[in-house]
Order: structure tokens, then sequence, then C-alpha cells
């Protein structure tokens, strides 16, 4: 069946121009401290933050009181021939989820790259700050972009901020994890690259909704969805091409190791669910959907294994991560089943998006907390850090609501998302993926339990080489707790996540 | 045959060659190398693209032209990072090949 | 067969035949000359598809400043690795078999033509004049898709500080290793003494030019990144810190005064990165200009690389 046309709106809504605001700040902030020869680059980077973070509260108003996506039309030209920016509900939502945990991270990171006066910076907190700001530039670029070439640029920005720091520290091993994380994102951008030169060369246009018209299920359009698909999936680590980010991302400083997991890997993943969802609404068949989220099972059970046979903090984190983002592949077979009239209005949409949010929140906190006990005793070996939560009782704390997430248990929003997911399952028939889904949460509280058991264990604490300060303690806490503030969100398909979303119908081809 | 659809066939075989020379070469500088014919032949085919598209007086249809000149830039980018990247791995530890070595056996 | 399809064979095959000795060649030194070559024949072939800005783009830069890179960096690399992680003979059958399959799927999307080419052409002509450009191209990087060019600007100086982060702590700020040869009576000295000047008009020319005819601030800034690069590697001047003020200022210039002039389009032309009625052209030629000096500064850092020594007192 022939979707109906996506009817959007196609003018610049009122105020539109926060979208333009939420990506420029960032780059703001770079020509800034490149002008100043880095001299104030932490201020200036922390004020250009609260700005943003002001930006994207006020965008999320507005999308909650108008009901409607902001539609931005840059330069007054309307697309085919201009770009359009738009930012529905979960546009909305992401940019939030965003810009509190690069605040966070921002706040967090000033331990490691603060400056204390108004000096020549040195090499890492320079480039740190600047990157921070880079990586959120493309971000919101890639939540609010509507045109697959502008998402393009976006997904560059984004993947040229976030190599250099995988090697910040310069180490061998980190660069070596830098190179390969750079391997993988350009042979990804490239494949993505090619799949845009196929669609536009058959439909004339890369704006989404004017793509969601005119793609028919055809052999172009499916020869490009495979390949974009392909590159965006080494993008986001989807098993079997996880390969670079464990050593990536546990290399990273802890600020930045944070800002990779939680954030970074799931900007190319919005892109998946644009492209299949918005841009080609037709094309999504079972087939498709099922071999997606078998990918995604197959992450879930290979990383988490693989977690636990860790004997590096940060890299059982870093698998964790490869595992968590399989339950969000879920979201295509479960979303674009029979059961509800339209994809986002059914649970496993909302599900899906919640698994992302509280993923986020979860996975920041526990690299920052990594962070915290890695500084507090010199290494990160999971064998040697017994009774550590003695020592750092609030840094465990919040470790421990980080993994409650992960593993599902309630309360938490990764519970909510998981259960939702589950029901999903129920619904659409699909039982196998809620085999998968429980035995990933068993294997979750496996590894999460393998580290918390060595911190809780009754004998003497560590002697912490330098102290924590008692407020970094606390920002992680307060990240871990928006993960189990999600766990509020009522056990129904969100009004929310549907704003802006078109009427349309979507069968999967049985 | 016209020139367009020739020269089309011809990027995809150099998309074809720049990824087994992007996948299979273990030298690092050959995978950039290997990822710069790659990028080329997809641009090549926007360009075969551009030309089918040319109406209203002009040769070939500008918007498809502009995409490729960001993408070539942006490539450049891509490969000044990966080079300075390579060279300084080199510095560091003398290799130039990607070793597909255990991450879990790497220090701190 | 006509003249034409009997030539693009040629290029085509000559073009195929380069390409994949490049891909297979034993050494690194001739396969970096070989890709050079590669990027002039895309250049011609560029023109053949009446591309001509994409032809002295590739030219420029795929041809030019990307196998500077490549050979400075072949020149640095030491340490010879034995062939031995050479991937095995059914994992290259396999990529041989994925590679075969997706030129196969390419080949087939090329020999699937609709009906009629759907085109932006002539949507891109006819709001041409409302900019005062003549240049079709330059109208859909400057003024339909101009958020497009500055995220890319943006890129271009975000791979500048990413290259610079590489640098170790204490070479922060200072000069980039770029390969200088002091041979006073060697010829590249010569070529740097009588090169630049030529180059850096045609530099300025193709920038100016770009507003009407092919050309523009990426192509002009490129040009201008090579003469600067070849006055630098023959030692007639020195490469400059990475901290020096005049350095950072030249690098922001060209996106400040783009960022700028988008930002007034909220005021005066009522959408970010819209232009005025009558004065589009002027803006877009200051952008344009003050972007060719940003490009040009950036390509060159680029190539020089990450900082490796520390100016002397």
């Amino acid at each position: 069946m022939v979707p109906d046309a996506i009817v959007l709106s196609d003018a610049t809504t009122a105020d539109g121009y926060l979208l333009v605001l939420a990506i420029i700040f960032p780059v703001i902030g770079i020509l800034l401290t490149l002008a100043f020869g880095g001299r104030y680059v932490e201020r200036i980077a922390l004020v250009l933050l609260l700005a943003g973070l002001v930006v994207a509260i006020a965008i999320f108003a507005a999308v909650l009181r108008d009901d409607q996506s902001l539609v931005y039309i840059v330069g007054n030209w309307k697309p085919p021939l201009g770009i359009a920016l738009r930012a529905d509900g979960v546009s909305a939502a992401m940019m939030l989820t965003i810009a509190v945990i690069i605040c966070a991270i921002g706040l967090y990171a000033r331990g490691e790259f603060g400056q204390s006066q108004a000096t020549v910076p040195t090499r890492a907190s320079y480039a740190f700050w600047v990157l921070l700001l880079a990586i959120w530039s493309g971000l919101n670029a890639m939540a609010v972009g509507a045109d697959l070439f502008n998402l393009y640029v976006a997904l560059e920005l984004l993947t040229f901020a976030a190599v250099p720091l995988v090697c910040l520290k310069g180490y061998e091993e980190t660069i070596k994890a830098a190179l390969r994380y750079m391997l993988f994102a350009l042979l990804g951008s490239v494949l993505y690259l090619l799949g845009i030169a196929l669609i536009y060369g058959a439909y004339g246009t890369l704006d989404i909704a004017l793509l969601s018209d005119r793609v028919r299920p055809e052999p172009i359009a499916w020869i490009a969805a495979a390949l974009m698909t392909a590159g965006l999936l080494a993008k986001t680590a989807l098993f079997p091409l996880h390969l670079w980010l464990p050593p990536a991302h546990a290399g990273a400083p802890p600020p930045g190791s944070a800002v990779l997991s939680a954030l970074v890997v799931k900007g190319s993943f919005i892109l998946i669910v644009r492209l299949w969802f918005d841009a080609m609404p037709g094309l999504l068949s079972f087939a498709a959907a099922q071999l997606l989220a078998a990918l995604g099972a197959g992450a879930i059970l290979f990383g988490s294994v693989l977690a636990l046979r860790q004997a590096r903090l940060k890299l059982l984190i870093a698998y964790s991560t490869i595992a968590q983002i399989g339950y969000l592949f879920f979201i295509f077979p479960l979303a674009s089943g029979d059961s509800a009239s339209t994809p986002w209005s059914s649970i496993a949409w909302t599900g899906g998006w919640l698994q992302l949010f509280s993923h986020a929140f979860a996975k920041a906190a526990m690299f920052m907390a990594a962070g915290l006990i890695a500084e507090a005793v010199g290494h990160d070996q999971i064998a040697d850090l017994r009774g550590i939560g003695r020592a750092l009782p609030v840094t465990i704390f919040a470790f421990g609501l980080a993994g409650l997430s992960l593993m599902g248990v309630p309360p938490s929003g990764g519970f909510v998302a998981k259960w939702m997911l589950l029901s999903a399952t129920v619904m659409e028939g699909q039982w196998w993926w809620a085999v998968v889904m429980l035995v990933g949460g068993l294997l979750a509280g496996g590894y999460v339990f393998m580290v918390l058991g060595k911190a809780l264990s009754s004998t003497t604490p560590p002697v912490l080489r330098v102290s924590i300060p008692r407020h970094s303690e606390v920002l992680v806490l307060a990240v871990a707790l928006c993960a189990v503030l999600l766990g509020l969100v009522p056990l129904q398909p969100s009004e929310f996540l549907t704003i802006g979303r078109p009427d349309i119908h979507t069968t999967a081809l049985q | 045959m016209t020139s367009g659809v020739l020269l089309g066939y011809c990027g995809a075989v150099l998309v074809g060659l720049g990824l087994f020379g992007l996948v299979t070469n273990p030298e690092i500088l050959r995978k950039i190398l290997a990822f710069n014919v790659l990028g080329n032949g997809v641009f090549l085919l926007f360009g075969v693209i551009a030309r089918r598209g040319a109406a209203a007086g002009l040769g070939a249809d500008p918007v498809p032209q502009a995409l490729v000149i960001t993408g070539i830039v942006v490539a450049f980018s891509a490969t000044a990072m990966a080079v300075g990247l390579l060279v300084r791995l080199n510095k560091v530890s003398g290799q130039t090949i990607m070793t597909s070595d255990d991450p879990t056996n790497s220090g701190k | 067969m006509t003249y034409d399809l009997a030539f693009d064979i040629s290029l085509a095959g000559l073009l195929l035949a380069i390409a994949l000795w490049t891909i297979v060649a034993r050494a690194i030194f001739p396969a970096i000359v070989l890709f050079m070559v590669y990027g002039l024949l895309l250049g011609i072939v560029w023109v053949r598809l009446s591309a001509v800005d994409v032809a002295l783009t590739e030219a420029a830069i795929g041809g030019g400043v990307t196998s500077m890179l490549l050979l400075g960096a072949a020149a640095r690399l030491q340490g010879k690795n034995v062939a031995s992680e050479q991937l095995g003979l059914p994992g290259r059958l396999a990529a041989a078999l994925l590679c075969i399959f997706v030129t196969a799927g390419l080949a087939y999307a090329v020999f699937l033509r609709p009906e009629v080419a759907a085109t932006l052409a002539p949507m891109a002509k006819e709001n041409l004049a409302e900019s005062g450009l003549g240049n079709p191209v330059a109208g859909v990087l400057f003024v339909y898709r101009a958020l497009d060019t500055l995220l890319e600007k943006v890129v271009l100086l975000l791979a500048l500080v990413g290259v610079w982060s590489l640098a170790k702590d204490e070479m922060w700020g200072g000069i980039p290793g770029l390969r200088v040869y002091a041979q006073p009576s060697g010829i590249l000295v010569y070529l740097a003494q009588v090169l630049p000047p030529i180059g850096i008009m045609v530099g300025i020319y193709m920038f100016w030019a770009g507003a009407n005819y092919p050309g523009g601030a990426f192509q002009g800034g490129t040009v201008l990144a090579a003469m600067w690069l070849l006055v630098m590697m023959a030692r007639l001047q020195d490469v400059p810190a990475t901290s020096a003020p005049w350095v950072r200022l030249c690098l922001v210039v060209g996106p400040v005064a783009f960022l700028a002039i988008g930002l007034s389009g909220f005021v005066f032309a009522g959408s970010f990165l819209g232009y005025p009625e009558g004065h589009a052209k002027p803006l877009i030629i200051i952008a344009e200009a003050t972007l060719t000096l940003s490009i040009g500064v950036t390509l060159a850092l680029l190539v020089a690389g990450p900082p490796e020594r520390m100016p002397q007192r």
C-alpha cells in the first residue's frame, strides 16, 4: 500500500529561529575561542553551554505549547531548492536530553580540563572544550535537520569532533583506537553519501518530507536505503560493525567517554530512524525490520557476554554500550507492526526513544562515576576495586542507579522503556525479541553486580590517591537520578513524542 | 550509450575498487588512499546525475555540483585528520599497519 | 562511434587503469604519484560532465593538496612493517565479492534511468537573477544551501583543531612540522620565487570570477594555500606558530564574516542566511572574499600538520 503523502507545514513557524540558535550558539563558541587564542575557552564554553540549555528548554516548551513541530526555512528558500529545519516532539525531547547531559559533562569536566586563570590553556583543555561545543552543534543539527545532505555535513561535524576526543590523552592505544574509529567512520560517511547520490538521482530532492511523498518501493530506493543504513550502522557501532567502539570509548578521557557513549553514537541512530520512518516510509518491510532487529539482538547478546569478561571498568561500560544500543533497534519491527494505526502511536515508539534517553543519562553517569573512581585510585581494574563503596559512597550509589536503568529494574527509565518494548512484542506477536530482551537484562545484571559486588564488599576501603570533591560526586548522582526520573513516565504511548508526526500508516509487508 | 552513462559505470567500478582497497589493504596510508578513490567514485556518480539533469540552458544540474564541492572539501579534511593520526601513531609506536589487537590487552 | 564517445571511452579506461594501479601498486610512493595523476584526470572528466566548478575544485584539492598531504605522510612514516598482517585469501575473496556486489548494484542503479530526469536546474536558474549572481553553482553554495557551506567551513576548522590536538603537550601553540627544503639554488626555490605572484593572482581571480563564471572561494582559496605552502617549503618564509595571533585571525575571519552576514539576515531579510533585496551580490562577494582567505590559511595549515617544535624566543 502506498502511504499517503506527509503534509507538513512548509513555512517558518513563530519560534523556528530557536532551531537556528541551537546549531549556531556552539559554533559561535568555537569561533570566539579560536579568535581569542584560547585564553577564555572554559568560560566561553560554559556560558554557551548555559545559553544552549536555555534554547533547548525553550524549544521543548514551544513544541509542547504549540502541539506542532517547529519549522525554519533557511534563507527563505523552500525545499527542494533550499534547506528546512524541523523539530518535532522527538527532536525536542532529544535536544533537551542532549543539552542536560552536555551541561552536566561540562561541569564535570571542569575538574580535569578547567583553567584556574585566564592563561593560555593546555592542549588538552583547549581541545576538549572546542570539541565538546562542536559535538553539541553537530548533535543539534542532526536532531533538527530535515535535508539528507545537511544531515551528512552534521554527521561529519560530529565525527571530526568525536575522533580527536578519543586520543586526547595521547597514549598509543588511544591513537590506535582513534584511527580505527576514523576509518570506520569514513567508510560509513562515504556509503551514506553514495545513498544520497542515488536518491537525488531518482527523486530530485533531499528534503525528508518531500521524499516521503516521492519515494516508491522500487529497486533504486532499496539500494540507496541499504547503502545508507550500512554506513550509518558502522557509525552507530551496531553488531557486527562494533569493533571500533570499546577501545575508543574506553580510551577517551572520562568526560569524553561519557559524551561519546551517551550521545554521539545516538546521533547516527536518529538518522536511521528518520530514514526508514520519515523519508522512505513505504520501504520498511517485515524482512528489513526483522534484519535490523536481529542485528540488534546480536549486539545485546554479544555485547553483554563480552562485558562480563572484561577486567577493566571502562571497557566493561563500553561493551555495555554496544549491548544497550541493540535494544534501540527493536523499534523497527515493533513500531511498524499492525497493532497501532501509525508507528508513532504504538507503545514501541515511546519505548524505543525512552530507552535512548534513559541509556544516555545512565551511561553518562556510569562513565563519569568510572572517571571519578579511576582518578581516586589511579587505575580501573575491577578486581582491585574492593571496598571502594566505602570511600566513594555517593559515586557507587550513582553507579548502582545507572545500572538499574541498564538492567531494566524499577524504578528507572530503563525499566519503563524495556517494559514498553516487551509489551509491544506481545502485542505484535514477535515473542522472540522478548526472549532476547530478558536474557539481555539478566546479563546486564551480571556485569553490573560484578562491579557493585566488588565495590560494596566489606573489606577495608583502598587508600584514595586524591580526594574527590563532593560536588563532582553529587553531579554524577544528579545525572543518574535523571535516568531514574524517566521511570516516572506513564506506561502508555507518549503524546509528546507524536507531536509533528503525520497520520500515515505503514503496513509491514508480511 | 552516452558519455554520462559510461562515466557512471566508471564511477561504479571506482567505488568497488576503492572499497576493496579500504577493506583489504593492511597499510593505513593505502587505506586512506583507497578511501579517496572511493570518495571520488561517489562524486563521479553525483556528476553523472548532474549531467543527466541538464536543463534550462545549463550544462548540468548545479545542486549536485555544489554537493560534490562540499564533499571534496570534507573528504580532504577527513584525509588530513586521518593522516595526522597515522603520522602520530607511527611516531609513537613505529607501526604503519592496522593491527587487529585485542582491546582487552591494552593498558591504561 | 563519434569522437566524443571515443574520447570518453579512452578517458574512462585510463581512469580505471590508473585507479586499479593505485590500489594494487606495491610501493607507496608510486601509488601516491598515480593518485595525483588520477586526480588531474578526474578534473578533465568533470569538464566532460559540464561541471567546471567541480573540475577546478577536484584538480586543486583532489589532485593537488591531497596528494601533497599524502606524500608528506609517506615521507614521514618510518618502520617497514612486513606484510604479515595481509588479509588471508578467503578474506580477500569475501571482500572482492562484496565489492563486486556493490559495483553491480550501482551499475544497475546507473542503468535505471527515470523517464524524466529529476533536476533542480530550472528552479536554480530562474531564482538566480534575484541574487545577482551569474554562476548557478555559486548560487547553490551561497544562497540556496548556504547553511551547508557554513557548516562545512566549521567542519574544516574543526579538522584543523583536531589535527593540532595531536601535538605533544609541550608543543602546543608551536610551529607545525612542515618539511622544508633549504637548497638556495635548487629548482624548488626558483619555482617558489616565480610561481607565487602568478598563483596569487590566479587565486584571487578565481574567487572574483566565481560569482559569474566557474570558480569561487574554495577553488581560489586552494590555489592561495598551495602558493603559501610552496613558499614555506622553499624556506622563503618561516612556517608560523599556530598560536600566532594573525594566523588565528585569518582562520576565523571567513566563518565569522559569513556567520555575521547570516545573522544579519534575521534582521534585514527576515531569515537566517537570507539576503536583503538588491544587496545579495555585494554581501556574497564579501563573504567569499573573507572565506577565500580563511580557506587558504586553513588548507595550508592542514597540510602543515600538528605543531612539532616551539618558536625560538
